[in-house]
């Protein structure tokens, strides 16, 4: 079983409340699809046994010994990429989409293309399971084919160790790296907080989450800090027949337990708060 | 502490009258107090410079406007992709445009042929490839850019995603592009180091990493300093949240010789009034003169 955990914003949590539910007493699988800020390897220090080198797409560079500046490659290209600067055609590594257009209508075949391999997934044991992580490199794209990666990797070692729970730690936002996340998964899991941006932002997440089917849970997390606004998400997901499965109080210990590289279930395991989140983990995966 | 005001601070700016100076406001995680220093920043600013914008990049979870409600909505317009539509009656199922598309977004067998359109970029490859004209092109919706103002010249740009659309590059950049009009924007960047994150960073003159002083924190901030030491971008570092984690990140920053720009506290007081959508500066009067030092130190 895949159980994502996300977001709509950042700072919500959410790596903090996935590390707890892979630390309870049950052995998993964690998959970090948070590729573009991996961070639960940080407190988890797993084995790399494994690395495999992701392709994140490629990116058209200029042969200037063929290219005799006719500027064809300027006009096709859409995403404003090639200019001409000081006598000659540059391509902006960061503009760049890969297309190849330039590298068709090129009539000197001047433009060649260069694939980007920086990006990495690792994979290795754990305290609690097998951990398998992604770390895209930075400025590299396609961070949504990483996470399938990560994914796949995921349910491979999920069978051949025989962990029946694979928790997905998702990245923030509702762009592809999200859509590449919770598509086929079983259970998501949205961590939000009573804020404005937070109300919008987990909105605008089940608005996504809702097209693809899954189970959706909501945990309100740092709950006491606008009593108001809590309330106002538990109306509006009633309103919307989605669970909010457990509120949380703001709690400086989680921020402790992640300085000291512990979840808050290895660093107060008879904490209120680590009670609460056992609880709520339990009534994911018992429905 | 140099305090300055109305009209003092723009004989100080060594920037070009005729060109827009871009700040964006970064972090390689969310949720570390990104939109809380554009949002203060922008309302120090606005206070004694004409023509500011702030600009919301961070499309898929735009958050600017929950903070200035007071601001009128003004022109808002989409934000489209050129994709192809093949005409059956005219392909010879030659596959040529498959052949050409780099993003796997044409489908063909036999007789059957299909774009999916989650997949295409709008490259024109394919139009490009099709010798018997049986591609034209018609634009799908990627999301929009609103444009907010408060009758002054201050005005507030906004790029939203459409919900199910993968990529909110194209918006972020019409958003940006948008803003060239003014003199000094603030770009609220989206979170990560990935493509939206880059595009927004491609047009700032400035950088500021807003980072927090915990383990995760600091491996965030470390990755995107590396980005931007690639890109050749100046920047600074705001510490927000003080005092909760540890001290490693001030080794780092002291290691790496990067200035710290300004530290935000940790207080309970602040995160309740962000929750609230309220404006800092307005209950933390004595900040105000910290944001404006801290533009001091930018743009000089
Ligand atoms: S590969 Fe495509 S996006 Fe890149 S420069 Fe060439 S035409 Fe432009
Ligand atoms: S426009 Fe480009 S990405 Fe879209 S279908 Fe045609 S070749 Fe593929």
């Amino acid at each position: 079983m895949e159980i994502a955990v996300i977001s709509g914003k950042g700072g919500t949590g959410k790596s903090c409340i996935s590390a707890a539910f892979a630390t309870l007493s049950e052995k998993i699988v964690l998959a970090d699809c948070d590729v573009d800020a991996a961070n639960l390897h940080i407190m988890f220090n797993p084995e790399k046994e494994e690395e495999q080198i992701y392709i994140a797409g490629q990116e058209a560079i200029v042969d200037y010994s063929l290219c005799d500046n006719c500027k064809k490659c300027i006009d096709y290209c859409r995403f404003d990429a090639i200019s001409y600067l000081n006598d000659k055609i540059v391509i902006s590594p960061v503009l760049c989409e890969g297309c190849e257009l330039c590298m068709r209508v090129c009539p000197t075949r001047a433009i060649d293309m260069k694939q980007n391999d920086k990006s990495r997934m690792h994979s290795g044991k754990f305290r609690n399971g097998i951990m398998v992580y992604g770390r895209l490199a930075p400025g590299e794209e396609n961070s949504g084919k990483l996470v399938n990666m990560v994914r796949e990797k995921a349910k491979l070692l999920s069978k051949s160790h025989n962990l029946k729970t694979i928790i997905i730690d998702g990245p923030p936002g509702i762009g592809c790296p999200v859509i590449s996340t919770i598509t086929g998964v079983d259970k998501v899991v949205i961590v939000t907080e009573p804020s404005i941006s937070g109300i919008n932002d987990l909105k605008r997440t089940i608005e996504l989450t809702l097209k693809f089917n899954p189970k959706i849970y909501v945990i309100i997390n740092k709950s006491n800090l606008n009593n108001d606004i809590s309330n106002h998400i538990e109306a509006y997901c009633k309103d919307i027949k989605v669970e909010v499965i457990e509120k949380l109080p703001f709690c400086s210990s989680i921020v402790e337990a992640m300085t000291n590289c512990k979840s808050i279930m290895e660093w107060e395991p008879k904490s209120k708060i680590a009670n609460k989140i056992n609880m709520a983990f339990k009534k994911i995966t018992n429905n | 502490m140099q305090i300055i005001a109305n009209p003092g601070i723009k004989k100080t700016m060594k920037i070009a009258p005729d060109k827009s100076f871009k700040i964006a406001i970064a972090s390689g995680k969310g949720g570390t107090g990104k939109t809380l220093v554009a949002t203060n920043l922008f309302y120090v600013l606005k206070k004694n410079i004409d023509n500011v914008a702030l600009v919301d990049c961070d499309a898929e979870a735009p958050n600017v406007m929950g903070f200035y409600n007071n601001y009128k909505f003004n022109s808002d317009y989409d934000i489209t992709l050129k994709a192809p539509v093949i005409m059956k009656e005219k392909c010879n199922f030659c596959g040529k445009c498959k052949e050409y598309c780099s993003f796997n977004a044409i489908f063909l067998i036999h007789e059957t042929i299909q774009v999916v359109y989650d997949l295409c970029h709008g490259c024109g490859a394919c139009f490009f490839a099709c010798k018997y004209g049986a591609i034209k092109e018609k634009h799908l919706k990627l999301g929009k850019v609103s444009h907010y103002s408060n009758g002054k010249e201050s005005s507030i740009i906004e790029s939203r995603l459409k919900i199910g659309v993968l990529s909110s590059v194209p918006v972020i950049k019409a958003s940006i592009n948008e803003s060239d009009k003014n003199q000094i924007c603030i770009l609220d960047s989206p979170p990560g180091t990935s493509c939206p994150f880059i595009q927004t960073i491609e047009k700032a003159d400035y950088v500021v990493l807003v980072a927090e002083p915990t383990p995760f924190g600091l491996s965030d901030l470390k990755q995107s300093v590396e980005t931007l030491k690639t890109m050749n971008k100046k920047y600074g570092v705001i510490i927000n949240r003080e005092g909760i984690g540890n001290f490693d990140i001030y080794d780092y920053l002291k290691f790496e010789n990067i200035n710290i720009l300004m530290q935000i506290p940790f207080s309970k007081k602040i995160a309740s009034c962000y929750s609230k959508g309220d404006i800092l500066v307005d209950f933390m009067p004595e900040l105000q003169n910290d944001f404006l030092s801290m533009f001091n130190t930018i743009i000089n």
